[in-house]
């Protein structure tokens, strides 16, 4: 398992621009992840929670401060360079799954290993045989349960064997039974390819799963 | 409450104003063509109706028998309730004497000059009086003549009485005119006469042609305003699909199931009024661009007179409102049924997106089946023009159905080659977007099909009809002298100056009945031998003709009286073998080619002022200078081949200047339907699109491959256009211009067209496909963000 810190976050401050005026979501947040661990992102609702996750994966910049993943400045980066951050370092598992329709269960979750040109069948086939997902490979995403999808997701994200997985309320539109089954899973996986994990959620029995825990309030770490 | 939920569903179109442009400029643009075409149409009309009086005479039907016809028969048939004049023909003196009966023949049929002074003061009394033109020399012994400006030179028109005892026929009739249709409860012509045929006349051949051209016409306008209705389709199944929600919400809260369809139905109601007001007014505008084209056609190609002027009539944009709501009815059908069906507590999402299933394309290939099996049948089981446009609609419908059962196969197996991710996606998209692109990929099938069978029919008959020009008009030049001395004065000043100088005889005769010309000319000359387009010959054609032993017919007559090689027409008094068939694209008329003796023994008193030149082509320049300056002739009287060939081909260029405009609108209501369907899903494609971006694929790789997409998408319906498209121009040319027209062109096939037409469906598909891309390469990040957060 690597270590130091793989995640830096310094200062970042994010401002949307709606109807009433500018609404600031994160207001100089700093904190720091080490390669290989586990780490809660806690909050209410409208607290910056997903954004900091959207900022820290590339999918969104920052209007201050800085976010580094070892080496890379994320913040200096380009759309072509955040996108290929995307592609190979960092994966994020979404709450809505967020599959791709017109693929099956196969080819989503080679997709963006093969993306990145990391593609392992025999990884693949053991992540899919251990997601439960075997029987499903040929079927669409509409086809499957939420449980089911879910586990198509984090078996995408995993395929990558990225830096950082990142997660955003992975459970959340699931049954509680269903959804503790998907996180044991995610979490073992996790440990097993050396990732680094940040997982946001409101759930507290998740939360006090991870080594660490961060709470986010109205955009600053309380 | 009614008024609450009528708002809360427009409100819809405020939040989606470019679905609301969608729908409006697709049923605008339908409703513009096919209501241009309706007042090009109504105009034409309303021209031959103006002319009526001077079409009538030409117009009547005839009754003919294989001989003269007893006058007995005429009395019975009179008696019978059945409306007809009678009518004697025959040659007398050196005149063609045409004997009438004033009392029976409608006064607009009856001759110029003839009125009733001459009636009373002895025209039906004997000895009778001829009525003739100026200056017409009579023979000993016939009549005394009344001269009458517009009576044809050689031509003398008498009571029949008087007829029947110069021409020896006394108690015969040689055709009888029908003056107006029979009552109703006349018996039938089988009891009264059975020997007698019923054929119609030339002016029911100009009538019969002009219908022709305009049912084209309507049909390429149905076709536009059908492929506007894809747009409208799929504009409104989308609004429909994207407000279930609403729909489920608004019954959820009370309001009846009918009310809801009501106001569904008042909605769209509104909308077809407003896009219908829009597109009646471009159809005016199409109209009047395109109907000076139109009237020049129709003067030039069947005589038909019609002004090249537009008035606005209240019948046409009232219907043109009418097919605007007809139009926007049969297009939400289908959404108000499932609308009707919808269960209360149906899934509010869109389905628009929702994988075709294989159930729908089986159902989809059924209909297709369906339509190219009727028109098979119509093919095959029927004669007539409805039924050839009926194989024309099966054939387009049928592959338009097909389309996306064809789409899908190519795009699986095309998908199975693909080796990265990104191209294993591209086609998996692909063929995930067939089920919202359909409509639109369907509209230009359709387009891009009547693009190729009308440009490949247009072409094919531009090819022959350019090389039955070149047959036609071998001779160098053309000379009409102004009478037979000057013509025999010519004929010695050209002998030594030219290689050949050919008579050309012609005069107005019956052809079995109907009306035609017969032409005399030298059969035996290598310009017929070797160069006249025969179609249908018996050995020893020429030398047969040139003997004065059979005779040539047209194609229109021959096909129209299926009169063959090996048969026999009736040429005034001869029953002439048929010894061949030519082709004949000039004129809707039936035409008979007989050897010059046996010409001047049917028509001794036919003009001898025209013939027709061979000389080297260097020569022509000064062979004509010197025609023109020994004999003082008009500008009128020689006329070069190649001046003869320019206005044919003028004529005939006109002739489909019309079609090619409907098509090109066609094209570009296709391409429209493209941008506008693109457009309307754009927003609904993010769902899809966001993931793979969250993966690693940038906003403008996405784009690019978008409009790719389009392009390849584009690329396969043209490919699946080319036999649809040659399939049409085969029934065009083999069937329609058949029924039509009289005639069978040979098909022929035009690639570097076809690969024009290829690059610009491409460039029209990228443009189509450039604007929605470009939107996607600038998606804020926060758009795509939030298909994250929300369920949509």
């Amino acid at each position: 398992m690597a270590n130091g810190t793989l995640l830096r976050v310094d200062a970042v401050e994010k401002t949307f621009h709606g109807a009433d005026g500018p609404v600031p979501v994160l207001r100089g947040v700093s904190f720091t992840l080490d390669a290989g661990r586990t780490l809660a992102l806690t909050g209410e609702s409208g607290s910056g929670k997903s954004t900091l996750l959207h900022v820290i994966g590339g999918l969104d910049t920052v209007d201050g401060g800085h976010i580094r993943l070892g080496e890379t400045d994320v913040t200096a980066l380009n759309d072509r360079g955040r996108a290929k951050l995307r592609r190979s370092r960092v994966s994020v598992i979404f709450q809505q799954f967020n599959l791709i329709p017109s693929l099956n269960v196969a080819s989503n979750i080679a997709f963006q290993a093969r993306l990145a040109g990391r593609y392992d069948p025999d990884w693949t086939a053991d992540l899919a045989a251990r997601l439960g997902l075997t029987d499903h490979l040929r079927k669409c995403p509409e086809q499957l349960s939420g449980g089911q999808q879910q586990r198509v997701a984090i078996g995408r994200t995993l395929a990558l064997r990225p830096e950082l997985v990142l997660a955003d309320e992975p459970t959340g539109n699931l049954d509680e039974e269903t959804g503790e089954a998907v996180l044991r899973l995610m979490l073992d996986l996790v440990a097993e390819t050396g990732a680094a994990l940040l997982c946001v959620t409101h759930s507290h029995s998740l939360a006090d799963g991870m080594e660490r825990k961060l709470v986010l309030r109205r955009g600053q770490i309380a | 409450m009614i008024r609450v939920a009528l708002l809360a569903l427009l409100s819809h179109w405020r939040r989606h104003p470019v679905q609301l442009l969608t729908l409006v400029i697709g049923l605008a643009t339908a409703t513009a063509l096919w209501s241009g075409v309706q007042a090009i149409n109504a105009e034409a009309r309303a021209s031959y109706d103006r002319a009526a009086g001077t079409m009538a005479a030409g117009s009547r039907a005839r009754l003919t028998a294989d001989g003269p016809i007893p006058q007995e028969t005429y009395v019975a048939l009179r008696r019978a309730g059945w409306p007809v004049s009678p009518i004697v023909t025959g040659n007398a003196g050196g005149l063609r004497i045409v004997g009438i009966d004033p009392f029976t023949l409608p006064p607009e049929d009856q001759p110029t000059g003839l009125g009733a002074r001459q009636i009373d003061t002895g025209f039906i009394t004997p000895p009778g009086q001829l009525l003739v033109a100026p200056g017409t020399q009579l023979a000993a012994g016939l009549p005394p003549a009344i001269e009458a400006e517009g009576i044809p030179q050689g031509t003398a028109y008498a009571d029949i009485g008087i007829a029947q005892t110069v021409l020896g026929m006394e108690g015969q009739i040689s055709r009888l005119i029908l003056t107006a249709e029979p009552s109703f409860n006349a018996p039938p012509l089988d009891e009264i006469a059975p020997q007698l045929q019923r054929s119609e006349g030339a002016g029911a051949d100009v009538a019969r042609l002009t219908d022709s051209f305009h049912l084209n016409l309507t049909a390429f306008g149905f076709l536009s305003f059908a492929v506007g209705l894809f747009i409208v389709r799929g504009a409104i199944g989308l609004a429909f699909e994207q407000r279930r929600s609403v729909f489920r919400t608004l019954r959820a809260l009370g309001l009846p199931r009918l009310t809801l369809l009501g106001l569904l139905s008042l909605e769209l109601l509104i909308l077809a009024l407003v896009a219908g007001a829009v597109g009646v007014a471009l159809g005016y505008v199409i109209a009047s661009v395109l109907i000076p084209d139109v009237a020049a056609t129709l003067r030039g190609l069947y005589g038909a007179s019609v002004e090249g002027t537009l008035s606005l009539r209240p019948i046409w944009w009232l219907s043109g409102l009418a097919i605007a709501v007809l139009g926007t009815a049969v297009a939400a059908a289908g959404s108000l049924w499932q609308t009707a069906r919808l269960p209360l507590l149906a899934p509010a999402n869109p389905r628009v997106w929702r994988r075709g299933s294989t159930l729908t394309r089986q159902l989809q290939g059924g209909a297709a089946i369906l339509c190219l099996g009727v028109a098979c049948a119509a093919w095959i089981g029927f004669d007539g023009l409805i039924p050839g446009f009926v194989l024309l609609g099966g054939l387009l419908m049928g592959a338009a159905l097909l389309l996306p059962v064809v789409l899908h196969m190519v795009l699986s197996s095309l998908s199975r080659t693909a080796r990265g991710p990104r191209s294993e996606w591209f086609w998996a998209d692909a063929e995930h977007q067939l089920p919202g692109l359909g409509l639109a990929l369907m509209a230009l099938l359709l387009a891009l099909s009547a693009n190729i069978g009308v440009g490949t029919m247009v072409n094919s008959f531009r090819l022959t009809f350019t090389g039955w020009l070149d047959q036609r008009l071998a001779a160098e030049l053309y000379v009409s002298a102004e009478d037979d001395a000057q013509a025999r004065e010519m004929r010695e000043f050209l002998g030594p100056r030219v290689e050949a100088i050919l008579p050309i005889r012609a005069a107005e005769a019956d052809l079995s009945g109907a009306p035609g010309q017969v032409f005399g000319v030298a059969a035996d000359h290598t310009t017929y031998t070797d160069l006249w387009p025969v179609i249908d010959a018996g050995p020893d054609v020429w030398s047969r003709v040139a003997a004065g032993d059979a005779a040539l017919v047209n194609e229109q007559l021959a096909r129209r009286e299926d009169l063959w090689t090996g048969d026999t027409i009736e040429i005034g008094d001869w029953r002439a073998p048929i010894a061949g068939v030519y082709s004949d694209y000039g004129n809707p008329q039936g035409q008979a080619m007989v050897g010059l003796d046996r010409f001047d023994r049917l028509f001794p008193d036919a003009p001898k002022h025209d013939f027709g030149l061979r000389l080297p082509l260097e020569d022509v320049p000064r062979v004509e200078a010197a025609l023109r300056e020994r004999f003082d002739l008009g500008p009128d009287q020689v006329t070069d081949q190649e001046a003869i060939k320019r206005i044919s081909l003028d004529v005939f260029e006109r002739t489909f200047t019309v079609t090619a405009a409907l098509n090109v609108l066609t094209l570009g209501v296709a391409g429209l339907a493209i941008l506008t369907s693109l457009l309307t899903i754009a927003t609904m494609r993010l769902p899809q699109l966001a993931p793979v971006w969250a993966l690693g694929v940038t906003r403008r790789r996405l784009a690019a491959l978008d409009l790719g997409r389009a392009v390849l998408l584009a690329a396969l319906t043209f490919g699946a256009s080319l036999p649809v498209g040659i399939a049409l121009a085969w029934v065009l040319l083999s069937v329609i211009n058949v029924e039509a027209f009289g005639w069978k062109l040979p098909l022929r096939l035009f690639p570097l067209d076809w690969l024009r037409l290829f690059a610009m469906s491409l460039v029209a598909a990228a443009f189509a496909a450039l604007l929605p891309a470009i939107r996607l390469a600038r998606t804020p990040p926060s758009a795509l963000l939030k298909v994250f957060a929300h369920e949509r």
